[in-house]
């Protein structure tokens, strides 16, 4: 428990008391009903309940293989482009059934936009990297476009070293820089929800910085999910943490309460590093 | 100790061999080369390119079968080339382990492999006997059927290097399908479907057995895809097997044509190809 304490704390210090937003009346943005999700006949979410709220951003963490990617990889139906890959229960989003066929998936997409742990800037400028959702979504002027592409990379903290290079290829940024290209790409196109997929894990630790900061920056503005395998990481940027074991969320709370004082024996045991 | 002595000497005996194997296969390579060069370079000639193949006894060129080579090729891979592309991304994309892209899959390997003279008595009897007369078209017909096995095959192999992260992240961004493949993937395998496509040129250029059957041949200039037309592999097939000497060295040059355009279309492929793939960083 102490080892926590002390993460949790150093976390706190970093953010310099960014806990006082708390006050703010929070806005439910996802609302996760009895989700079972399966691989073929393979169970990978048993039963998952959870809300995620606006402007907050909310880590799950937990062993390798617990379901958390999976998880993400149902609020914007990414796991569609699979056979056999079934998820049931009901995903609202602003009270919305995204599961329902319904649904366009291109469309939730925009809504929901996803960040992978591998950075993927695609085969074109840092420019085009950036535009290319824009020019997806709708008819938009030359000039607008610059001014979204711009303030795209400035949100993701990139401007500042691209903007000499907006012409070269995307694949020839360090690794770092391609995955703020790949947030920048992201929020270019303005989401509501935003995913990150162990956004760091391919990272160095100066990169991984950078990338939290940038995070940081969005908080105010999204509602951020992430999937971490990185405690530090979790305890540092998140409001909320939920903790998954066995396709199961075991337990979703207050950050500092889940790093704390956990209600389950199991979260205990992984947040101190007993097991996982 | 004397394990190692074994494992040393098997490892010397590999090392021969496949250097004999090697040395073996380079010999039989640069014989055919060097004949082909000696007696090829004797025909050279402004000729060779001005004149139209001479009947038996007389001098002239080949300007009549290059001609009808290139268009026949240009035309069989303007036909074979997008339907290749397409049905490869149909395979690597859309289809991938479905039913109809495993058995697809299939058929075109063995079209891969089968005799060319197969294709060539196929659009016979397709083209050539409703038509009632050999032609140019039939002959491209042939080599489009031949390219488009080549051009599937190479394009869903450089379609599947493409990382699926890519794939994924473009979807998550919201693009369809054929926009991620006209926008992220193909860009992304630009260099390698090229590569296939100059691939699928060269080795239709140099088929001969398709052709006998569908354009067979023409002593005279003939630019009318419906009547038969001249192409360099048949002339060479023909003059090579005359008695005639005249005939003979016009044999052995436009083998040796053949032989420079492909040598030049390799080369022509690898400058595009660096050209297309950009600096990348490896962290």
């Amino acid at each position: 428990m102490r080892a926590a304490e002390e993460v949790i704390a150093a976390a706190r210090a970093e953010r310099n008391g960014g806990d006082t937003r708390a006050q703010d009346s929070p806005e439910v943005k996802i609302q996760v009903r009895h989700l079972d999700f399966y691989y073929g006949a393979v169970r990978a979410l048993k039963d998952v309940n959870l809300t995620l709220t606006d402007r907050r951003i909310t880590a799950f963490i937990g062993p390798s293989g617990c379901g958390k990617s999976t998880l993400l990889r149902v609020l914007n139906r990414m796991y569609a482009l699979y056979p056999k890959h079934r998820a049931t229960g009901e995903v609202l989003l602003d009270g919305e059934d995204i599961l329902s066929p319904t649904v366009d998936a291109a469309s939730l997409r925009y809504r929901v936009g996803m960040v992978f742990q591998k950075p993927t800037p695609f085969p074109m400028s840092v420019f085009d990297n950036v535009a290319f959702g824009l020019r997806l979504a709708q008819r938009i002027s030359r000039r607008e476009l610059a001014e979204r592409v711009e303030l795209a990379l400035r949100d993701a903290a990139l401007w500042d070293e691209v903007k000499d290079k907006l012409s070269q290829d995307g694949r020839s940024l360090s690794g770092g820089q391609q995955q703020r290209l790949c947030i920048a790409r992201t929020i270019a196109v303005r989401p509501e929800v935003l995913l990150f997929d162990e956004p760091t894990a391919a990272l160095d630790p100066i990169s991984t910085l950078r990338v939290e900061e940038t995070l940081e920056g969005l908080r105010e503005r999204y509602c951020i999910a992430i999937v971490t395998h990185n405690l530090q990481q979790a305890a540092r940027v998140s409001d909320v943490t939920g903790f998954m074991y066995l396709g199961e969320l075991i337990e979703i709370g207050p950050t500092e309460q889940i790093f704390t004082t956990p209600k389950d024996r199991r979260t205990d045991d992984y947040v101190t590093g007993r097991f996982g | 100790m004397r394990r190692s002595l074994v494992r040393k000497l098997t490892n010397l005996l590999a090392l021969a061999l496949s250097t004999v194997a090697t040395l073996i296969g380079l010999t039989c390579l640069g014989a055919i080369l060097w004949t082909l060069l000696r007696s090829g370079f004797a025909g050279m000639s402004a000729q060779l390119f001005t004149q139209m193949t001479p009947p038996p006894g007389s001098a002239g060129g080949l300007l009549n079968a290059i001609f009808g080579s290139l268009a026949m090729t240009a035309i069989g891979i303007a036909i074979g080339a997008p339907i290749g592309i397409l049905a490869g991304t149909y395979l690597a994309e859309y289809g991938r382990e479905s039913r109809l892209a495993t058995v697809t899959r299939f058929v075109n390997d063995v079209l891969l492999s089968a005799p060319s003279i197969i294709v060539g008595l196929f659009v016979y009897e397709v083209v050539v006997v409703p038509m009632g007369h050999f032609s140019a078209i039939a002959g491209a017909l042939a080599l489009a059927v031949i390219a488009i096995p080549v051009t599937v095959r190479t394009t869903e192999d450089m379609l599947r290097l493409v990382p699926q992260g890519m794939k994924d992240a473009s979807t998550a961004l919201g693009a369809y399908p054929w926009r991620t493949i006209t926008s992220v993937v193909y860009p992304a395998a630009r260099s390698g479907i090229v590569t296939g496509l100059l691939l699928a040129i060269a080795r239709v250029s140099g088929e001969t057995a398709p052709l006998l059957f569908t354009a067979l041949n023409n002593q005279f200039w003939s630019a009318n895809l419906a009547a038969p037309i001249a192409n360099l592999p048949v002339v060479i097939f023909q003059f090579a097997m005359s008695p005639y000497q005249q005939w003979q060295q016009l044999a052995w040059s436009g083998a040796l044509l053949i032989t420079l355009a492909i040598l030049l279309l390799s080369i022509v492929a690898r400058v595009v190809v660096s050209a297309l793939q950009p600096a990348q960083r490896a962290g």
